[in-house]
Formats: C-alpha cells, sequence, structure tokens
C-alpha cells in the first residue's frame, strides 16, 4: 500500500506554535519564577538578584501565620458566597419565569439587555461610582435617606465594617446574576422539549416540571457557573481596590488585594507576595481541576473506551485462532 | 423555536389563563422592571450628576433630570491633569490589538486541533482545558520581575503579546469549528493546491466569523476593563489606562468637585456604553452561545 502522502501533521504543530511560545513565556515562566521567589528574601523595586532563604518555606509560614492573610481569606469566601447564593437564586427565579412554557414573559430579550449591564461596565468605575453615591457628609443615598426621614443627618456609613462589605456583596450579585441567568436559560433552552411535554401529558405542574426536569438537566451548567464563579471570586480585585482599598479595618480585604498592598503599593515585599500568590496559586489548579473533570467530553471519552474494548476483543480472537 | 411557540400557543388555549396566573404575571413584569430600573439607575444618577454643577448638586444631590454643566465639569478635571483622551487612547491601543491577536491565534491553535491528526493533539488540548482558568494575579510577581530583566515595565507591549496564548478562547474556537467546519472544503482547496496557511487565512477564518465577532467582543471589553495588570505593570501617567484613570479621580483635589467627579467616571465608560448600546443583542446573544457546551 505505497501511497504518496503529504505530511499534515507536522501543520498541527507549527499552528500550535504560537499559542505555545507565548504561553511558555507570558505564563509558564512567571509562575515558574513566582515559585522561585517565594523561597527568597526579595524585597525591594527594580531588584533581581535572588538570596534563598536558610528556612526555605520560612515566607509560606510567614503567610499561614499572617493574621491579615487569613482575616482576607475568610473575607474573599464570605464576600463570594453571599453574593453567589442570592445570585443563584435570582437567576434562577429568572430562568423559571422565562422558559416557563405555560406563560411567556414578553420582552424578554430587553430585560436581558438591562440585567446584563452592569457586567460589562468597568469595574473599577463601578466601584468608584459607588464609593460616591456613599459619599459623606454629603452624597446621594445619605441625602436620601435624610429627606425620606430614615436618618436624623447623614450618616458615614462607609465607616462600619458590615455595610462596607455588603456593599461590595451588593455590587458582585449585581453585576453577575445577569450573566448567570443569560447563561442558565440558554441552558434550559437546550433541554429536548420533549421531555417537558412528557411532563405536560403527566400532568406535572409548573413546580414540579422545574425541580424535577429542569434543574436536574442544567446540573453540569449550574457546575460549571459555581467554579468559574468561585474561581472568579477568589479573585476579587478591582471593586474592593478602588471602592474602599480593603478598608474599614480590613472588612472588604481579599486575597488579591492583600497581594497587590504586599508586592506593588509601596512595601515591595516581593517574596511574601510570590509565597501568598502560590498558596493561592494552589487552590486556584485544585478548583480548576474539578472544572477541567465537568467539561471533559464526555462523548469522546466513551468513544475512546469502546474503540479500547473492540481492540482487545480482536486481540483475543487473533489469539484464539 | 418556532416549535416552542406553537405549543405554548396550544398549551395556552387549553388551559384559560387564571387569575392567579394573571397576578403572577404582573409580579414578574413588576420585579423584572424593578430589577432593569437598578440596572440603569447608578448609571443614570452618575450622569445626570456629571452634567451639574457644584452649586447645584450641594442643594441636592438627588435629580433626575440632566443639567447644563458637563462641558464645565470636563474642563475642571482638564485643568487637574485628568487626561481622558489618554486613558482613551492606551486602551483603545491595547484592547484592539490584544484582541486582534488572541482571536487571530486562537483560531490558529483551534484550527490544529479539528483539522490536523498529530501526536500531541489530545495532550495539548487537554492541556490548554487545565491552565483556562489561571489568574493573572497569582502570577504577576514573576511577571513583573521578569519585565524588569528584559527592561520592558512601562510597556504598552507587554500588556498586548500575551493575548496570543488565551486558553479560553482557543477552547471556546474549537467547540465552534469542530461541528461548523466541512473537512471537504480543506481537502478541495489542497487539490486546487491552495497551501495550508492560505486555507486557514482565505477559507476557514472567514467561516469563523460570528465566533471571532463574539469572541472579539467579550476579549476587547476584558482587555478594556483590565485593572490589575496594567496598574502593576504601567508607571508613567502618559500610559495610563481607562480604568486606571478612574483612580485619579479619588484623592483632595476632587474632594469637592462632585460635578466632576462624575464626569470623569462618565467619560471612563462612555466608549462602553455605545458599544452596548450598539452591540447589546448580540453581546447577549453571545454570553449564551458561550455556556451551550457547559
Amino acid at each position: 500500500m505505497k501511497k504518496k502522502t503529504y505530511d499534515y501533521a507536522r501543520y498541527g504543530y507549527i499552528f500550535s506554535i504560537p499559542f505555545a511560545i507565548a504561553w511558555l513565556f507570558f505564563q509558564f515562566y512567571p509562575i515558574i519564577y513566582t515559585f522561585i521567589i517565594g523561597f527568597t528574601d526579595l524585597k525591594g523595586a527594580g531588584n533581581t538578584e535572588l538570596h534563598f532563604l536558610s528556612n526555605p518555606f520560612g515566607n509560606f509560614i510567614w503567610v499561614f501565620k499572617n493574621a491579615t492573610f487569613r482575616g482576607a481569606f475568610v473575607n474573599t469566601l464570605v464576600i463570594w458566597s453571599l453574593n453567589f447564593i442570592p445570585q443563584i437564586l435570582l437567576a434562577l427565579l429568572i430562568t423559571a419565569w422565562f422558559t416557563d412554557r405555560r406563560s411567556t414573559i414578553k420582552a424578554q430579550g430587553v430585560y436581558k439587555v438591562l440585567f446584563y449591564l452592569p457586567n460589562i461596565i468597568t469595574q473599577a468605575t463601578v466601584a468608584m461610582l459607588f464609593a460616591c453615591l456613599f459619599q459623606y457628609p454629603r452624597g446621594v443615598v445619605n441625602d436620601l435617606l435624610v429627606k425620606m426621614g430614615i436618618f436624623s443627618k447623614s450618616i458615614e456609613m462607609l465607616r462600619y465594617k458590615n455595610v462596607a462589605r455588603g456593599i461590595v456583596i451588593f455590587i458582585q450579585t449585581w453585576m453577575w446574576y445577569g450573566y448567570t441567568s443569560i447563561i442558565l436559560i440558554s441552558g434550559v433552552l437546550g433541554i429536548s422539549p420533549e421531555l417537558f411535554e412528557a411532563a405536560e401529558v403527566d400532568g406535572a405542574n409548573a413546580w414540579q416540571t422545574f425541580f424535577k426536569i429542569t434543574l436536574p438537566s442544567i446540573k453540569t451548567i449550574l457546575l460549571f457557573t459555581l467554579v468559574t464563579s468561585l474561581i472568579g471570586g477568589l479573585n476579587m480585585f478591582d471593586i474592593p481596590k478602588i471602592f474602599q482599598n480593603g478598608m474599614p479595618d480590613n472588612a472588604t480585604m481579599t486575597t488579591s488585594l492583600f497581594i497587590y498592598n504586599q508586592a506593588f503599593a509601596g512595601s515591595y515585599q516581593y517574596a511574601k507576595a510570590s509565597a501568598t500568590s502560590m498558596v493561592m496559586f494552589v487552590v486556584i489548579v485544585s478548583l480548576s481541576a474539578i472544572l477541567f473533570y465537568l467539561l471533559r467530553d464526555k462523548d469522546e471519552i466513551e468513544l475512546r473506551r469502546q474503540i479500547r474494548l473492540q481492540e482487545k476483543e480482536y486481540k483475543k480472537r487473533n489469539k484464539g485462532l | 423555536m418556532a416549535n416552542n411557540s406553537n405549543l405554548q400557543l396550544t398549551v395556552e388555549g387549553k388551559d384559560r389563563p387564571t387569575v392567579g396566573r394573571i397576578i403572577q404575571k404582573i409580579i414578574i413584569y413588576v420585579v423584572c422592571t424593578f430589577l432593569g430600573i437598578l440596572s440603569i439607575l447608578p448609571f443614570w444618577i452618575m450622569f445626570v450628576n456629571a452634567t451639574r454643577s457644584t452649586p447645584e448638586i450641594n442643594s441636592s444631590f438627588i435629580a433626575m433630570i440632566p443639567s447644563t454643566h458637563l462641558f464645565d465639569n470636563i474642563k475642571i478635571l482638564n485643568a487637574k491633569n485628568f487626561k481622558p483622551l489618554i486613558g482613551f487612547f492606551n486602551s483603545l491601543l491595547i484592547a484592539s490589538c490584544a484582541t486582534g491577536l488572541a482571536v487571530y491565534f486562537s483560531s490558529l491553535t483551534a484550527y490544529a486541533q479539528v483539522v490536523y491528526e498529530w501526536k500531541f493533539k489530545n495532550v495539548f488540548f487537554s492541556f490548554i482545558m487545565a491552565v483556562m482558568m489561571l489568574p493573572a494575579q497569582v502570577t504577576m510577581v514573576g511577571f513583573l520581575q521578569m519585565c524588569y530583566n528584559l527592561h520592558l515595565t512601562d510597556k504598552l507591549l507587554m500588556l498586548i503579546l500575551p493575548a496570543i496564548a488565551s486558553p479560553s478562547m482557543v477552547f471556546f474556537m474549537r467547540q465552534y469549528l469542530q461541528p461548523s467546519l466541512p473537512i471537504e472544503i480543506v481537502h478541495s482547496a489542497r487539490i486546487d493546491g491552495a497551501r495550508e496557511f492560505y486555507i486557514f487565512n482565505k477559507i476557514v477564518l472567514p467561516i469563523m466569523k460570528p465566533a471571532i465577532a463574539t469572541q472579539a467582543i467579550f476579549s476587547f471589553v476584558g482587555s478594556w476593563n483590565n485593572l490589575f495588570t496594567p496598574m502593576v505593570l504601567l508607571s508613567s501617567p502618559k500610559k495610563y489606562t481607562m480604568p486606571m484613570m478612574v483612580s485619579l479621580l479619588r484623592g483632595d483635589i476632587f474632594k469637592t468637585e462632585y460635578g466632576s467627579i462624575y464626569a470623569g467616571l462618565t467619560l471612563t465608560i462612555l466608549p462602553l456604553i455605545i458599544v452596548y448600546l450598539v452591540l447589546s443583542r448580540y453581546i447577549v446573544a453571545g454570553v449564551a452561545l458561550g455556556s451551550v457546551k457547559g
């Protein structure tokens, strides 16, 4: 079977080279570099000479013992979960409303466009805008609350830890529920209509249909949303940074902001920031692994398994002959 | 879609709308309209206050009707070294170059995944999926040190070039290309003597236009809104990007110039608002598309 072939495989490599080089250079190398710096005493802008610590894990021990970091980690998780729960509930409610087959909601397109709007606007601007709205002694919210008689005089609300944290949580929810709704709605629209028809024939009501058919069918998408949102939440930076810069009393301090403050906000503690980065890196990689597991192409894996089985079968039969 | 609406009609015809259902519908519209207003309200207040003079704002912070002092407020900004045009052009330059590189090389990488059979193909794709979610934040110290070593700090180039490796976009492009590229087209082009690069540039890229458009919008907006990397990397005010300009509005010089702070904020997002008004339908459709394979 001699055939004059032209080796196309090499184009597979050639076309992948730019991506590979750029990734190695701009992402892989910085990861390794950050990792190494984590074991040194590097600090100060413009320094590039590395001196390894006598106790190689000194910086890592420092990270785990650091009260501000631990506070920031807890904060990040608290802010994320308190934004994710209302966000996913609201998104599910909107999804149930917009995909209900018994009553059509008009102007869905307009609503989606409105719900998604905050997501596309620069987070830095949004954070600054909210800081302005809550300004003291005079600001929009203060003026409004005084006029309505709720406050007798204006209050410096952002000095209260829970108010500041609450506003960050509100901004996050407000920014992301529209995105989540659109994702979930498109997931529900992808469910085979026959399933719903069968449910209707069986006399299921709207609630039963939603909990017994819709929810189980979008399980993967829900998990996807959960994991991506968590990874995004662990990197939360723009809003706490611009809103109150982690204040008051570190109530809005997140891990990303902590790293930034260590390394780039005057103290130039590169080694400590690197160690912190690597701790977060491990957390995020573990979460990515979950996502990776969720997104793997199930059909293809099944196909490959079948092929392998058949090959085994074939070999067995050949041996038998 | 057509099937769906037909079904809904028959279902609605079967059971007449009850009082309960009408009330439910009213609740839905009220809640959705409330949420819609909530999306716009902060931006509307921002815009209105941007057009009001400081005395006007001082008399009452809450107003729903724009005034006439927008340009006065912008003048105050300019006098205080807030140069939105510089931020605008820097952000525009970074975002468009990064987007161009990202969509081209992501399509190319995805094409290599879909069309060619090579030994490490699956390994490479698994790898791309594995690094998809790695954030810039956790590698920033190493990235900055690398830039120091190469004397490339404070260069816009270092915000543009990394876009060549955009794993999540490769993932999306591959998902799009896999079912929608008829391999026969590639074969017949080869028979006609076309080279592989030519086939990709002249035949495959046009087929990918819808996916490229969607991804380009999100890549552009993401790059435009990025705050962390530029803030770490750029030091000279001439290179500031739009989101970085926002932090300039903080600080004492604007303490009492309420109108101009709001004007500054408005200017930082005006381009995005315009883009969104024009492309909102495609953007929302693009968000939905991104999840189909989720």
